[in-house]
């Protein structure tokens, strides 16, 4: 079953001059098709300014199209009397993790969700629970959210997420404000709600090594769809990705300049064991 | 200096009045704020004495504590004690030099006021202290209910005190960041008189706004997308519910509040005017 579809999505706002005038239209996002099945782990990828995250704001409706349209669980996203569904099977991570986290208490903030959609107080606790345990912070449940590190916060903004029990989940670059540790965090936690939640996974981002295990990753840039496919697909064209101001995985970069010089070399590597495999291969 | 303000504070304890339903506390708390208006004489402030000594004590907040809670407001407790001394005349007077005056009459005024007002700040204080600002928000929240009829928006008013309370640590870290980063431009915020050191928190203020606005626009998109709608239809993770302790508690506030009203007026320990 599809989790997300767009058709033809457009979405343009006003540009204004200094003084707040009219100076014409802009377009953030120009007809996009984008097709999501259910379970699958899906990459955004694209520069800053390339639409990216207007298209994250979409599929929970923050924001409607101007035209086309998007589906999200079945349901269509301009449409008012939907809107509560849609933002339920949908949860948004954002990327600053201050600014997304509501409660004074970590289970106080994770149970915000759940209070809002009118979940029985006894299952709120059950779920409040629940999702503070699958992303490991359990043991934080009575801190303040301000004495905990940026991608504990994060973790937490999942929980807040989980909570909810949505179908499908949308990270809004969760880990840019993050150091390398906290960058490590979120993602191992987003691995292991994908295995046991088995829910689908919309990771936007900029970088090349969270998107490796994508099922299928869309590449972005002014608005448009620019490339799509699997992983391996999309690193083995090096010199386009780079056109569009991305890098690619020091991995498959390194293979692709090996391969320039005449190595024997396969397209699409991604990941440094594969690169080192190859190698010994060679001799 | 931001540090040192007590008030409002929460300190962590386990005790019983940790754990009363911050409904009791609040109704408790203006009770006693306004019992103190209610007697004139010394066996009633022996009665509210009593009665604040024995909560502090089972509420295990270290009186030290307390009393630095205090700090910030003695300039405002020297100028009433001195304003009620210096400015009451009645009964035979004490001290007379130039054109100060000091009567018996004054003198008594200015203890009681500031015992009063004294009893007042720790009273209030002791509330926060035994509260966290989310029970806090939720016993208002709960108590202020019935005024959703007259469309005063109850819930949404709760939601932004917790909402500003879960900022202010944020916001306090923010400001000594831009003031650093402005420190390190060369800005001087130390000297200079008060004009010129207020016109010198223009450069931290700006920028704070600015990203004080951002914050709550990024936080209402949030709210949003957790389906937040206000206070309809929502369900909460920790209910209000009386238990035994809060009705005795009740009891025992009342009880108070009528020893203190009939003792301190009637009781002919009623020695001084006032």
């Amino acid at each position: 079953m599809d989790m997300v579809q767009t058709e033809k999505l457009v979405f343009e706002y006003e540009k204004r001059d200094e003084e707040g005038n009219v100076i014409g239209m802009s377009r953030a996002i120009d007809e996009v098709d984008i097709d999501v099945k259910e379970g699958q782990f899906i990459a955004i990828l694209g520069h800053n300014g390339s639409g990216k995250s207007t298209l994250a704001k979409h599929i929970n409706a923050i924001l409607v199209p101007t035209e086309g349209t998007m589906w999200v669980n079945g349901r269509n996203t301009s449409d008012p009397e939907e809107l509560w569904n849609v933002r339920q099977s949908a949860g948004m991570v954002f990327q600053n993790p201050d600014n997304q986290i509501i409660g004074t208490v970590v289970e106080e903030d994770v149970g915000f969700g759940p209070e809002n959609l009118g979940v029985p107080t006894d299952e709120i606790w059950q779920r409040v629970e629940d999702s503070l345990r699958s992303v490991g912070m359990i043991e934080y449940r009575h801190h303040s959210p301000n004495k905990l590190s940026g991608g504990q916060k994060q973790r937490v903004a999942i929980a807040g997420v989980v909570a909810m029990e949505p179908k499908c989940i949308v990270l809004d670059e969760p880990t840019a404000m993050l150091d390398p540790l906290g960058r490590k965090e979120v993602l191992k936690t987003v691995q292991k709600l994908r295995e046991q939640k088995k829910v689908t996974v919309i990771l936007i981002t900029h970088y090349m090594e969270e998107v490796v295990d994508a099922d299928k990753i869309y590449v972005m840039d002014h608005g448009h769809v620019v490339m799509e496919g699997t992983p391996r697909e999309i690193f083995s064209r090096v010199d386009e990705l780079k056109s569009y101001r991305l890098d690619v995985p020091q991995a498959t970069l390194l293979a692709d300049e090996l391969k320039k010089r005449g190595l024997k070399i396969p397209d699409g590597i991604l990941k440094r064991e594969e690169l080192v495999e190859v190698l010994c291969q060679l001799n | 200096m931001v540090r040192d303000i007590t008030i409002g504070q929460y300190y962590p304890a386990k005790s019983v009045v940790h754990r009363l339903d911050p409904r009791v506390k609040l109704v408790s708390t203006l009770l006693y704020l306004i019992s103190l208006f209610l007697f004139r004489s010394i066996s009633g402030y022996l009665i509210a004495t009593v009665f604040l000594v024995t909560v502090i004590r089972i509420s295990r907040v270290p009186f030290s504590f307390i009393v630095r809670g205090l700090k910030p407001v003695i300039l405002l407790l020297m100028i009433t004690v001195l304003f009620n001394l210096f400015l009451t005349r009645s009964g035979d007077v004490l001290f007379h030099a130039w054109i100060i005056t000091v009567t018996e009459g004054g003198l008594v005024t200015a203890v009681y006021m500031a015992v009063r007002l004294i009893y007042l700040i720790i009273g209030s204080s002791l509330m926060t202290f035994t509260t966290t600002p989310n029970e806090l928000t939720d016993g208002i929240e709960a108590l202020l209910h019935p005024l959703n009829k007259i469309r005063v928006p109850v819930h949404e008013v709760a939601m932004m005190m917790s909402i500003a309370l879960r900022f202010i640590p944020i916001l306090l870290e923010e400001t000594d960041k831009i003031m650093k980063a402005q420190i390190a431009r060369g800005a001087d915020f130390e000297s200079g008189n008060i004009i010129q050191r207020a016109k010198s928190m223009i450069p931290i203020l700006v920028p704070l706004f600015v990203s004080a606005f951002r914050r709550a626009n990024d936080l209402a998109m949030a709210m949003e997308a957790r389906c937040y709608r206000g206070g309809e239809g929502r369900t909460k993770m920790k209910p209000l519910h009386y238990k035994h302790r809060d009705y005795t508690a009740y009891i025992t506030v009342v009880v108070y509040v009528a020893a203190v009203f009939i003792i301190g007026r009637y009781l002919p320990l009623h020695v001084w005017i006032f």
